[in-house]
């Protein structure tokens, strides 16, 4: 596998609170990766940062072996597609309209859409299946609907990296499974997706690889079978839960906060034990 | 559907209703400077204002020459400029803030250019030359812009422009009524008073040799804002990864706003409620894409202005209504139908 973004070092610093350190991420053509951790873990903080949105005190990244911030604003608009956590959409306008932002940077300016704009424009409505309501004014759709139309609008981007912060978040669960069955669709036909998300089982039945990320810093990495456990859940989120696996595919199921016990003498004492195993 | 119904249909009847709609404003904008043109005190017939405008110097149409290309001409264009001006700052604000209460006076310009104003008729400076008006206007303007970006730093947000937009609005506005407070006499603080209602009557050309070289420029880097503001309906963060140069943007929008608004209050006062509501109106009729607006809202605004002004000449014809009160009165109304649809649809 290629890598098509390389990051290395990455640290960030927001108003004098360090938020990220030391960061190496890489994303390969085809990979869906999924970024988890606790609130406040730097998971969005990371994703804004690989979209070249928010520059790091420390690092380099490379797309395709380039300077991320040496890349014409155009041409990187071109590369990748970031969709950002919050959903909203500002005005009425149609699903047709949002879709069609997403080849702002293919176009020149002034130029009308080209055949082949019009193309991509149709097949990502109909990839995230909302062509039946392209006439539609977004604000008329329920929330699932409108990220749906959101990942359209990524999706005749026609990116080479998709870096998705919450996607599923506000779906129900049948949205949720279709969407990344989506986005595993995606990556499978060779473009790169990064998932920033809460919902571990989801993480870990359709992402190639776990990032699973503490305190600005990742914690540990690689395919959900090897990495999810319960040590790394207590670790990372404080918290105990029970993780069994179907058919080779781990699923978690959170069962208390075990927030402020560790240091409690009866925990410390193997009290805590029954909680634990719930 | 298929792709190719997909493809060619829609986006095609929208560019052809959004040609339509263009079409139309234009000849409403034509309609209203042939109306300002032939609409006045003097009664002069349509042949006899195209005979004065076009053919020139006969002795019987003398008087109709001086009319209408001395006085009517000079009026009907600064209607033009400062409507279109109007129309387009609220479209080009509203579309970067995201935000439909937005208007052309929000960051400052317009008080700043009231207050350069009232200080001229203040100081008498207006009774030694009349040009003293607009220039200190202009001179207001641009402090209030200067003071504005400073406060609002070079890359910050939309939220922070608001802020100083309306902090450096309260100041002019508290000087202004100090102005007012220590007028020297009556006649001052009613001169103040009327100019702050914003008019066209009494303009010459030399005004708009004054605001055409500030408003036009002012024009064209607010409509090139377009495609950014189209990709800020999915926010900051959405618009910069559709490879929007935000901050560009931004200046563009704040240099246009402040030439163009800043000439037109100072030349004609402030006419409040154009660049409110015009876009308002116009927003459901392209679709709310705010690129579409731009143009659109721009012709909009002019032919509002434009028959506004024939209407305070021809409603109360020897005291002539200023053109802001009027404006005001139509636009408030208007106002209180919109909040009335968007409250019919919340429900």
């Amino acid at each position: 596998m290629t890598d098509l973004m390389t990051a290395r070092g990455i640290g960030v610093t927001l108003q004098e609170r360090p938020v990220l350190h030391d960061i190496d991420f890489a994303a390969s053509a085809g990979e869906l990766i999924a970024i988890v951790g606790p609130n406040g873990a730097g998971k969005s903080t990371l994703l804004r940062v690989l979209a070249n949105l928010l520059q790091p005190g420390e690092g380099s990244i490379l797309l395709e072996g380039r300077d991320l911030r040496r890349l014409p604003r155009r041409i990187l608009a071109t590369k990748l597609a970031y969709l950002p956590q919050d959903q909203s959409i500002h005005w009425a306008i149609s699903v047709m309209d949002v879709a069609m932002l997403g080849r702002l940077p293919h176009r020149r300016v002034g130029r009308p859409l080209s055949d082949t704009d019009h193309r991509a424009v149709a097949a990502a409505l109909r990839t995230m299946n909302v062509l039946q309501f392209f006439n539609r004014p977004v604000t008329e759709l329920s929330g699932g609907e409108r990220a749906r139309v959101l990942i359209a609008r990524a999706l005749a981007q026609e990116p080479l990296i998709l870096l998705a912060d919450e996607p599923a978040a506000g779906l129900d669960a049948v949205h949720q499974l279709e969407l990344f069955a989506h986005l595993r669709r995606l990556a499978d036909a060779g473009r790169s997706v990064v998932v920033v998300l809460h919902d571990l089982s989801l993480a870990a039945r359709f992402s190639d690889r776990l990032v699973i990320m503490k305190a600005g810093r990742i914690h540990v990495e690689g395919p959900a079978t090897q990495v999810l456990s319960s040590q790394v859940l207590e670790d990372v989120y404080d918290m105990s839960a029970y993780l069994g696996d179907i058919e080779g595919i781990p699923f978690v199921v959170p069962l208390a906060s075990l927030e402020g016990r560790r240091d409690d003498p009866v925990c410390a004492e193997g009290g805590c034990a029954e909680m634990k195993r719930g | 559907m298929t792709d190719a119904a997909l493809a060619t249909n829609n986006p095609a009847r929208t560019r052809v209703t959004y040609a339509r709609l263009l079409i139309g404003l234009s000849l409403l904008v034509a309609i209203a400077f042939a109306a300002s043109l032939s609409f006045g005190p003097a009664r002069i017939g349509v042949g006899t204002v195209l005979q004065a405008l076009f053919l020139g110097t006969d002795a019987e149409v003398q008087s109709a020459v001086l009319i209408v290309r001395e006085i009517r001409l000079p009026r009907a264009v600064l209607g033009l400029l400062i409507g279109a001006t109007l129309g387009l700052a609220g479209a080009a604000l509203q579309g970067y803030l995201r935000n439909p209460l937005a208007e052309p006076g929000l960051i400052g310009v317009s008080a700043g250019a009231a207050l350069g104003g009232v200080i001229a008729i203040n100081s008498g400076l207006t009774s030694a030359f009349a040009l003293a008006l607009p220039l200190s206007g202009l001179a207001g303007a641009l402090c209030a812009v200067l003071i504005v970006q400073s406060l609002a730093g070079l890359h910050g947000g939309p939220l922070t422009l608001i802020l100083a937009g309306v902090a450096v609005t309260s100041f002019a506005g508290a000087l202004m009524s100090l102005a007012l407070n220590l007028s020297p006499n009556p006649f001052a603080a009613l001169e103040i008073v009327f100019w702050m209602l914003g008019s066209l009557a009494d303009r010459s050309f030399v005004h708009v040799q004054l605001a055409a070289p500030l408003i036009l420029p002012g024009l064209v880097m607010m409509l090139a804002l377009g495609r950014s503001l189209d990709a800020l309906s999915l926010g900051e963060d959405g618009a910069a990864n559709l490879g929007v140069n935000l901050g560009l943007a931004r200046t563009l929008l704040i240099v246009g706003v402040a030439l163009s608004v800043g000439a037109s209050t100072s030349v004609a006062g402030s006419i409040g409620f154009v660049g409110l509501v015009v876009p308002h109106i116009l927003r459901p009729l392209v679709g709310q894409r705010p690129s579409h607006l731009l143009v659109a809202s721009m012709l909009g605004g002019a032919a509002l202005v434009l028959f506004a002004d024939v209407a305070v000449r021809v409603l109360t014809p020897g005291t002539e209504l200023k053109l802001g009160v009027l404006t005001a009165l139509i636009g408030a109304p208007l106002f209180f139908h919109l909040v009335l649809k968007t409250r019919r649809r919340l429900i």
